[in-house]
């Protein structure tokens, strides 16, 4: 039955992450008062762009974006079949070095500080989503993603700071303004396309499709806050997704270290003192 | 098969233009005009382009830049002259530096005329080109049955 979930995700997640940043697209242009792109625009622009050419500047890149997509996916597959969280994490983790790998490989500038900033935003990530995996450990006593989701515990009453920080780094991953400092999907660039910059054609259509992945998954990690209600759960992820749109769209691109430095004093506050407290009350100290 | 329609991406290039047509061009993508609701986007990427917009001449010193850029692009691909500056040389193509229009040295699909040319024909322009663009994608899948 749970591997069903994860076979659902492998099959599901790319329509649905397409037509949620579909929306999201369609959002952003109603906020600069633009009419915007049709919802379906995702699933056009990678369909052509596994029409186009695919321009390979060093050969080790078409295995690296493979990599990329591959244990994206296999990161989804672990979490939605109820598998281990923290491999989940490590696997998704595993799935960005390869991208940067990628990047590197090509020996261009702009994709070389498109992946030192893309290392800079998974450093800034990582604490974090180590602490929510330990925080969701600390309330329900397992790291499987079946009995977390599973708990009748409202989980976002026990861990309201890991879910702000979650917020915070959430949209570190999704790249999304003012966290885009190794890509953008805006048009105003930075770094001409920064880690994307080398990629053409069918390699960045897979790119996009891992990032669909992604996003799901990002959103699946909302999901286990509200594992006791899952009418609640989507609320939640709705309004969570609209949040990132509505900071992409009023913040300005930050530098690489207010990001480093703002998302580990978030994870050292939020994180590490909602743990702390939840640890004292489990051991009856509150 | 009509996806690359649907989804044009764009890069802009300023060869020795007067500023005039990039404005226009930089207008087609404000709330105003919005070409994004034709999927269109600007990369500001070669490699992630599919249509070429040049505005004003090309002159001895850009031409290997525009043809760089060109070269970077994947198949199928499109050009699209805008202003008259890109189209002949304009008032400029008397000058000792200038070559003249972007015809000379690339393949142009679309002219679009005009000084400086408008928004509407511009996007009027970008989409001709889309037709061309996707006539070329059938053009080279004829070519890989052949081999």
């Amino acid at each position: 039955m749970n591997l069903l979930y994860g076979l659902a995700y492998l099959i599901g997640a790319p329509l649905i992450g397409g037509i949620v940043i579909g929306i999201d697209r369609k959002i952003t242009a109603r906020m600069q008062s633009r009419v915007g792109p049709p919802i379906l625009q995702p699933f056009y622009d990678v369909l052509k762009l596994f029409e186009k050419e695919n321009i390979v500047v060093a050969r080790p890149q078409n295995f690296f974006v493979f990599a990329y997509v591959a244990f994206m996916a296999l990161t989804g597959l672990m979490f939605f079949s109820g598998g281990d969280l923290l491999l989940a994490i490590f696997a998704m983790t595993l799935a960005e070095v390869f991208l940067v790998l990628g990047a590197y490989s090509a020996n261009s500038p702009y994709s070389f500080i498109g992946a030192e900033r893309e290392l800079i935003q998974m450093m800034a990530f990582e604490p974090m989503i180590l602490l929510y995996a330990a925080g969701m450990y600390l309330a329900t006593g397992s790291f499987l993603v079946s009995s977390i989701a599973a708990t009748s515990m409202p989980l976002i009453l026990l861990l309201p700071g890991i879910f702000a920080g979650l917020l915070y780094v959430t949209t570190i991953k999704l790249r999304k303004s003012p966290f885009d400092l190794s890509a953008t999907q805006h048009t105003h660039q930075e770094l001409v396309q920064g880690v994307m910059t080398e990629f053409s054609g069918p390699t960045l259509g897979g790119i996009e499709i891992a990032r669909w992945y992604e996003t799901v998954l990002m959103l699946g990690f909302v999901y286990l806050f509200f594992g006791f209600s899952p009418l609640l759960a989507i609320a939640a992820i709705v309004l969570t997704y609209m949040f990132q749109i509505f900071m992409d769209n009023t913040y300005p691109r930050f530098k690489w270290s207010l990001v480093l430095k703002s998302s580990w004093l978030v994870a050292a506050t939020l994180g590490m003192i909602n743990i702390l407290v939840l640890w004292l009350y489990f051991k009856g100290g509150l | 098969m009509a996806y690359l329609r649907k989804s044009p991406w764009m890069i802009h290039y300023d060869g020795s233009s007067c500023n005039g047509c990039d404005i226009e061009v930089i207008a087609c993508l404000t709330p105003m005009y919005d070409v994004e609701r034709f999927g269109i986007m600007n990369t500001g990427n070669p490699k992630h382009s599919d249509v070429l917009l040049i505005t004003g001449s090309i002159n001895e010193q850009n031409i290997e830049v525009v043809k760089n850029i060109y070269g970077q692009m994947p198949e199928p691909k499109v050009v699209v002259a805008i202003g008259i500056c890109a189209t002949t040389g304009g008032v400029f193509r008397e000058c000792y530096n200038v070559m003249g229009g972007v015809g000379k040295i690339l393949p142009v699909d679309v002219y679009v005329p005009g000084c400086a040319a408008r928004p509407e024909s511009i996007i009027d322009g970008v989409l001709k080109a889309l037709s061309i663009l996707e006539k070329k994608k059938k053009a080279t899948k004829g070519l890989k049955v052949t081999k």
